[in-house]
């Protein structure tokens, strides 16, 4: 579907978020408190159809954190990104997209052990790669003077 | 904070195995802990995290050209298409067009990478499964694609041949005639692999009907490369997306329907006789070139979001850079495709035996550093 | 009083005779026992030795390979170096395992082989122990082995170890069902069990030849089952590197070990000299009725050479299909054996029956 056209079914399909073209993918920025909606009904509706989670990438954007979700539709042969951002940087939640994507399960246990954005409804949310006593590595603010050189 | 969710908790009756980080048959330090009833396998669950670098951490601090060298180590064995997603992301942000003899040269490179990763995929594969005299052939074969690496790109299996706008450095006189003589002897060598694996019937009861995924689970699951094709979900990234020069040669895509752990196997095998149908419609035509295009000293790209796909030996890697300006990115994010396939691995071995463990985890053909990053 | 490596009767009977002239029978006796106790066991080393050398080669030969070849000329002495430094590795003693039975099943599978090479023809008059049930004795013998297997699976205290040793015994106990309707297939043809009659009479003809349709298919179920038997080929799931258990001998160490390692190659060797003796004539030379000049030709060469020979070449062939094909899984062993293996043998016997009933073998 041409990015203009898919752009403009996002912008009705949610119309609290903010939709933008970007230079290679539809790009919709939404509340974390609709994100689990939005994305149920980009996944149902024939027209978009985004039957797979390509990634979840977990950002620091500095004063708040985020995911990105890419998406795509093998129907269609289109890509959209979802993303959203939370401002508590102490216990940030966001729901759990396993319900739609089984896919998630991993990309979300990843985005927990690295950035420590927990996942509301995840079935196992544990950590991945680190173990319990690590902070949060992917963070802009985390220290580790052993092995990292603060310039 | 403490951690969420604890582990499921076996049943009585259950006792649980563990396959551990050091392990014949799991390619690398991946420990499964099996939870087994008898002979069935019950929950398998992976623990990973063995081999966890940080890349991902690194290359916020490094240069663009640099991250080409880290790039290399996530799939070993398919260094040189991991190395060719970075360099297209940046290219294409830059909005640099490359000299065609740069993407000819690449698009052969990326298709010996997979032969080669294919016929190591054989030779451990049998070896897994008690046939192991398999494991010397295949890396025989192996060992003549590894010395076209050495003599052009200085590599046997870290090559970092590309940098963003073209290659590090022309391609070896002799580039040309070693390729075209390694897949004259190949191609007769080949057949070999099929009579002494593929027919065999021993083999084909071991993983007929083993680790089932059908077309919908593939696509839920997100399987890509060989083990989305064999169940049906055509996901190759050189037909959907092409880039570099795979937009000028016919190949075909492998499509099976079964999704077992056979035709995970076939599909690669297929694979090798296409790839070489690709380095033969290439390898004559050389275009002459300059092999690198002008760059800055300091490459910079601007602010915003890059996304780039390829397809490796294993699956369609993604590359998804965010650049704030600076000359270190802000955040790089690799999809890799084996991360995605050890996700339903429980799914696939339910109601299996600890047999069929081995054979649907060499089936994936999973490479545990691209998993960890 | 000479001696003939063509009849080893004269040399067995110049010892027996000079042993009873100085000395009481009983006694006579007792040391004749002790002299063959260590003939065996000599045999046994040196043959263990050479076969685990030789498969290393064969091994390489199929992969493409070289092989040992700095131990010695060709790599001979590779086999003593390990068993050297075998002895040197630790006995580690295990936590709440029971010490009787983990110290005594190394013991039980080696006396089981050694039993069995007692039966063995090896030449004519070269023979330590004539039964008038050989076929019956051997089977029954070999079938020993499995205690040592359960005993050692049991008595390590590792779960690993016990389902490895319970995967080895069902394999063992179902194949020896195959193994023993094979020989009797063979007995049948033959009309007795005594092992030196059936040798004498393939004078004029292999078993293998004469019994043909029969015998060849009884040959194939033979080989297949043996190989099972013996926990090698592509039936090895029980002690496979790339399996979750590494098999009922994970816990032994150094010389016990060894003795593990000794006896899966011997029992190899047992399975096919049974192979030779009965399918192929054992020691007795190739002769074609009629061709008196072939006959002696053939006969030139001595009869102890024939037995290696046969034996070694059936060595090969499992050894040929060890290094080929990949693993069978447990149950499908167990399907092979009880579904396809078992039906065949039992049609094959009737096959034979009906053979030398209208005395259609040649």
């Amino acid at each position: 579907m041409e990015k203009t056209q898919l752009a403009a079914l996002a912008a009705t399909l949610a119309p609290d978020a903010q939709v933008v073209q970007g230079k290679q993918f539809v790009e919709i920025t939404l509340l974390p408190t609709e994100l689990y909606t939005v994305a149920e009904k980009l996944k149902n509706h024939s027209d978009t159809a985004l039957d797979m989670l390509v990634s979840i990438t977990g950002m620091d954007y500095g004063s708040e954190l985020g995911t990105v979700y890419h998406l795509r539709s093998t129907v269609h042969n289109h890509m959209i990104v979802l993303k959203t951002r939370v401002s508590d940087r102490e216990n940030p939640e966001i729901d759990s997209l396993c319900g739609l994507w089984p896919a998630a399960e991993f990309h979300e246990r990843e985005a927990f052990d690295l950035l420590g954005i927990r996942f509301r409804n995840h079935p196992d949310l544990r950590r991945l790669f680190l173990d319990s006593t690590w902070g949060y590595p992917l963070r802009k603010d985390y220290k580790d003077d052993i092995n990292i050189l603060a310039k | 904070m403490e951690e969420a969710v604890k582990a499921p908790v076996p049943e009585q009756e259950e006792y649980v195995i563990n396959m551990g980080p050091q392990h014949p048959s799991t390619h690398g330090v991946l420990r499964l802990v099996v939870s087994l009833r008898g002979e069935t396998v019950r929950n398998v669950e992976p623990h990973i995290g063995y081999i966890h670098r940080g890349i991902e951490k690194m290359c916020e601090s490094i240069t663009y050209p640099q991250i080409i060298h880290l790039t290399d180590r996530m799939d070993y064995l398919s260094a040189h298409i991991n190395n060719e997603a970075v360099c297209l992301a940046v290219e294409n942000a830059l909005g640099i067009e490359v000299s065609d003899r740069v993407k000819v040269v690449r698009t052969i490179l990326s298709e010996l990478t997979r032969i080669q990763s294919h016929q190591l995929f054989w030779a451990t594969f049998g070896m897994d499964l008690g046939g192991l005299t398999c494991f010397f052939y295949g890396l025989r074969d192996r060992e003549m694609i590894l010395d076209i690496f050495e003599e052009t790109c200085g590599g046997r299996m870290i090559v970092s041949y590309n940098c963003p706008g073209g290659l590090m450095n022309d391609i070896h006189p002799n580039f040309q005639k070693r390729t075209k003589e390694f897949i004259s002897y190949f191609r007769k060598t080949l057949p070999e692999y099929d009579r002494l694996l593929t027919g065999n019937v021993i083999f084909q009861e071991r993983l007929k009907n083993i680790g089932v995924v059908n077309r919908e689970q593939a696509i839920a699951w997100g399987l890509t490369g060989p083990v989305g094709r064999a169940s049906g979900f055509s996901c190759d990234v050189r037909k959907h997306n092409p880039y570099s020069a795979y937009d000028r040669v016919t190949f075909k895509e492998i499509l099976y329907d079964e999704g077992d752990s056979f035709h995970r196997y076939k599909v690669r095998m297929d694979e090798m006789w296409e790839s070489m149908n690709i380095i033969e419609q290439l390898i004559d035509n050389i275009p002459a070139g300059s092999y690198a295009e002008k760059m800055k000293p300091v490459i910079k790209l601007p602010e915003g979001e890059y996304y780039q796909s390829v397809e490796t030996a294993r699956g369609e890697l993604g590359v998804y850079i965010v650049s704030d300006g600076n000359k270190n990115p802000y955040r790089v994010k690799f999809r890799s495709p084996n991360f995605v396939h050890l996700a339903p691995l429980n799914l696939m071995s339910q109601g299996s035996k600890i047999a069929d463990l081995v054979a649907i985890n060499g089936s994936l053909d999973l490479i545990i550093p691209d998993i960890d990053r | 009083m000479e001696f003939s490596i063509y009849d080893f009767s004269s040399f067995t009977a110049w010892i027996d005779s000079s042993l009873r002239a100085s000395m009481s029978p009983g006694w006579a006796v007792a040391i004749e026992m002790i002299l063959i106790g260590i003939a065996i066991l000599t045999f046994y080393a040196i043959v263990g030795l050479f076969l685990v050398y030789a498969e290393r080669k064969v091994c390489a030969l199929m992969q493409n390979r070289l092989g040992p070849n700095r131990v010695g000329p060709g790599g001979m002495f590779q086999t003593v170096a390990d068993l050297v430094k075998l002895l040197f590795v630790e006995l580690v003693p295990i936590k709440n395992a029971d010490r009787a039975l983990f110290n005594l099943a190394p013991f039980v599978v080696i006396i089981a082989s050694f039993m069995a090479i007692g039966a063995i023809p090896f030449a004519k008059g070269l023979h330590a122990v004539d039964l008038n049930i050989g076929v019956f004795y051997l089977m029954a013998i070999s079938s020993m082995g499995v205690i040592g297997v359960l005993l050692a699976g049991w008595a390590s205290n590792n779960k690993y170890s016990l389902i490895g040793a319970m995967r080895s015994g069902a394999q063992i106990v179902s194949y020896e069902l195959s193994v023993g309707l094979a020989l009797v297939t063979m007995v049948v043809l033959a009309g007795t069990m005594q092992l030196s009659e059936i040798i004498e009479g393939q004078r004029w003809g292999w078993f293998i030849f004469k019994g043909h349709i029969p015998a060849v298919i009884a040959f194939v179920i033979y080989i297949i089952s043996g190989t099972a038997e013996t926990n090698r080929g592509p039936f090895d799931l029980a002690e496979a590197e790339s399996e979750l258990t590494a098999g009922y001998h994970t816990e032994y160490s150094g010389i016990k070990f060894a003795f593990f390692f000794l006896a899966e190659y011997i029992n190899m060797f047992i399975v096919a000299a049974i192979a030779a003796t009965i399918f192929f004539g054992g020691w007795m030379p190739l002769h074609v009725f009629g061709w008196d000049g072939f006959n002696a030709v053939m006969d030139f060469i001595p009869p102890i050479v024939w037995f290696l020979t046969k034996t070694f070449f059936i060595v090969f062939l499992m050894m040929w299909l060890k290094w080929t094909f990949p693993r069978l899984r447990i149950d499908q062993l167990l399907t092979l054996e009880w579904k396809y293996l078992l039906p065949i043998n039992i049609f094959n016997l009737l096959l034979m029956a009906f053979l030398v009933l209208t005395g259609l073998h040649w």
